[in-house]
């Protein structure tokens, strides 16, 4: 199987720095996301990794090979793309068999493997139909099918998913997730979704303006944020920024809870906390507010579960409390993580 | 005028009638509408009306009355070798000259697709002839393949080609004259086939040239199974329009040939003309051009249900 590495690869056009000084490396068979938002360089770097886009400087290695040089077909990458891409004027079945035809399989092989592939996905009744003919997911079925058939060491997907509807995706996710545990084919999934980041991801890869911020599980990205924009985009609502004494503190919505739930008082904060604003979002209740000692007039969201019992409104002060272990702290002029053991000084 | 007065809103005005009129929307568009329909009745439907007359009758030139004598002129078009002649040679230039055009076009619209220096300025030579009036392009041509004063011919013999003793007279000898109209017809039709494939290029998304290149489509299988066949429904608007204008092209034969040498060069437009016109045979010449009709009503035809494919899709 085969392991992508990248080794400080750059890609600038002209003024603009795509992708600035990236070194990650998937492990064997990973599920690797590339996570950020929109022209944070995630996909000029999927292409460059396919052999779409050149590097500017920087190397790119497949199974220990350096494939810089290399084009996409000598490559053996496959990719589904956003749009899907799929040839308009071919049926499933050639759109599936394209690229084994390209790759030179003899004509009785070809017919094996596109039902094989198509079985997969379960669109073996759509192999005589044309794209047009068929409904967003089967599209994208088409096109993993069509992407898997001729057994890629490594699978790219552009952000499959975001072309079908909320509940389809769900179970599209699903279904991605499984096939790829099945085939055990290194992927690298490019999204700006962070739900779906968090839930396919072996380890996610968090990028902004062209280089990696952070690459780790999703459980590690999450808790444990390397830097501020980390901490602030991954999570919804965010994590809380709090400016304190020269420093950034940061702790999630869901940390800062009513005093009255958390058992112990061992290494307990309490504090005041204003209520400015509360949606009710079904599952959670989000409480807005402003925080008193030891943060005085912060600005600061609760996520508490709808299960919490208690009645908050607009206006009250409430007592609340935040453990010292959940609180994160980020150098103030660099947004960097600062780790050390969390011991705030109480008044 | 006292405050209550002034803070009161002013009743609306009456609108005058144009601004009634042009609120109208049923009208208006009927107004919009007219200069065309006037135009095409006047200058396109009253004509063939007339020809379809005149072929059927024995009218010419300075003819007072004219008397009805059915198919006889049709007939008589059939009979007559020029005629063949000019039939066969229509569709002879229509279709090299087509063939022609459209690989050179998409050669070219492909090259335009790729950035390179100068490209702005080929593009505007490629476009030239286009702007060009036919007429004044054909000038130029007659002169280019002038039987004395030829360019090319000296051109070719100052740098050595030309064997001695030959001079090819371009414009009369029939293989070398069928072959300048045709060059003519595709130099002229080159520029608007090439923005019409250059559009339908552009129109592919990029995503389905990664695709292919992701499939591992070499240069070859990539542009003939993905990047021609997406282009071909427009790529055949291209066609049809030009096919349309060398079809009915008598500028090019008239400046450059006459029809001849021989006749070898004479197509229907330009026979119907020498016929009617020049020959004074109204009736014939209505016959002979009404044969182009057929042709034409197909193409129209096949035009209008493209325009209304490529709509839906």
């Amino acid at each position: 199987m085969a392991i992508v590495e990248t080794r400080d690869i750059r890609k600038h056009f002209g003024e603009v720095r795509a992708v600035d000084g990236v070194s990650i490396a998937t492990m064997d068979r990973e599920f690797l996301v590339l996570l950020g938002p929109s022209g944070c360089g995630k996909t000029t770097l999927l292409r460059m990794i396919a052999g779409l886009e050149r590097p500017t400087s920087g190397d790119i290695l497949i199974g220990d090979q350096v494939v810089t040089e290399l084009s996409p077909r000598e490559r053996k990458t496959a990719m589904v793309f956003q749009s899907y891409a799929l040839y308009p004027h071919m049926t499933v079945f050639n759109n599936i068999a394209f690229p084994l035809k390209a790759q030179g399989f003899p004509g009785g092989d070809i017919g094996r493997k596109v039902e094989w592939a198509a079985s997969m996905f379960g669109i073996e009744k759509l192999l005589d139909r044309k794209p047009r003919a068929l409904s967003g997911g089967e599209r994208q079925r088409v096109a993993l099918a069509r992407a898997m058939v001729r057994d890629p060491s490594v699978f790219l997907l552009d952000e499959p998913l975001s072309n079908l509807d909320a509940k389809l995706r769900n179970s599209a996710r699903e279904e991605l997730q499984q096939f790829q545990r099945q085939v055990g084919t290194t992927t690298i999934y490019v999204t700006h979704d962070q739900v779906e980041a968090m839930g396919l991801g072996d380890r996610i890869a968090v990028m902004e303006r062209g280089v990696v911020r952070q690459l780790g599980t999703p459980q590690e990205v999450y808790d444990d944020p390397a830097d501020t924009f980390v901490a602030g985009f991954l999570g919804s609502p965010p994590m809380n920024l709090v400016d304190r004494q020269g420093e950034i503190v940061g702790f999630r919505p869901e940390k800062l809870l009513p005093k009255t739930v958390f058992q112990a008082q061992e290494g307990l904060i309490p504090l005041r906390f204003h209520v400015t604003r509360v949606e009710n979002l079904g599952a959670d209740r989000l409480i807005y507010g402003t925080l008193g000692d030891p943060f005085p007039d912060a600005k600061a969201i609760a996520n508490l579960p709808y299960t919490l019992p208690g009645r908050i409104r607009p206006g009250e002060i409430h007592d609340f409390a935040l453990r010292e272990k959940d609180l994160r702290f980020f150098d103030r002029a660099t947004g960097l993580k600062i780790p050390r053991n969390p011991a705030v000084e109480r008044k | 005028m006292s405050v209550l007065e002034r803070e009161m809103p002013a009743p609306p005005r009456k609108k005058g009638r144009l601004a009634l009129y042009l609120d109208d929307d049923r009208r208006l568009g009927r107004t919009m509408l007219a200069p065309a329909v006037l135009y095409i009745v006047l200058l396109v439907g009253f004509p063939f009306l007339l020809a379809l007359y005149y072929s059927v009758s024995d009218v010419t030139v300075g003819a007072r009355e004219l008397s009805f004598v059915g198919l006889e002129n049709f007939r008589r078009a059939l009979r007559n070798p020029t005629f063949l002649t000019a039939l066969k040679n229509t569709f002879i230039f229509t279709i090299v000259s087509q063939i022609v055009v459209v690989v050179l076009a998409k050669a070219l619209a492909l090259a335009f697709m790729k950035e390179f220096r100068g490209k702005r300025l080929v593009r505007f030579l490629v476009l030239l002839p286009w702007v060009a009036p036919i007429s004044l392009g054909a000038i130029g041509w007659l002169w280019t393949l002038d039987s004395v004063y030829s360019v090319i011919n000296w051109t070719l013999r100052d740098l050595g080609l030309l064997a001695p003793g030959t001079w090819p007279i371009w414009l009369g000898q029939p293989t070398l004259a069928m072959a300048s109209v045709v060059t003519v017809h595709v130099w002229r039709l080159l520029p608007l086939a090439t923005v019409i494939i250059l559009a339908g290029l552009t129109s592919i998304p990029q995503d389905l040239h990664d695709a292919a290149e992701m499939d591992g489509a070499g240069a070859f299988r990539h542009l003939f199974q993905v990047t021609v066949p997406l282009v071909l429904p427009i790529m055949l608007v291209a066609v049809l329009f030009g096919l349309v204008f060398t079809f009915t092209d008598m500028i090019v034969i008239y400046v450059l040939t006459r029809g001849g040498p021989f006749d070898t060069t004479q197509v229907l437009a330009s026979y119907a003309y020498f016929t009617g016109i020049d020959g004074g045979d109204l009736a014939g010449g209505s016959a002979i051009a009404l044969f182009l009709f057929p042709v034409l009503a197909a193409a129209a035809i096949l035009i209008l249900r493209l325009a209304r494919r490529t709509e839906v899709t």
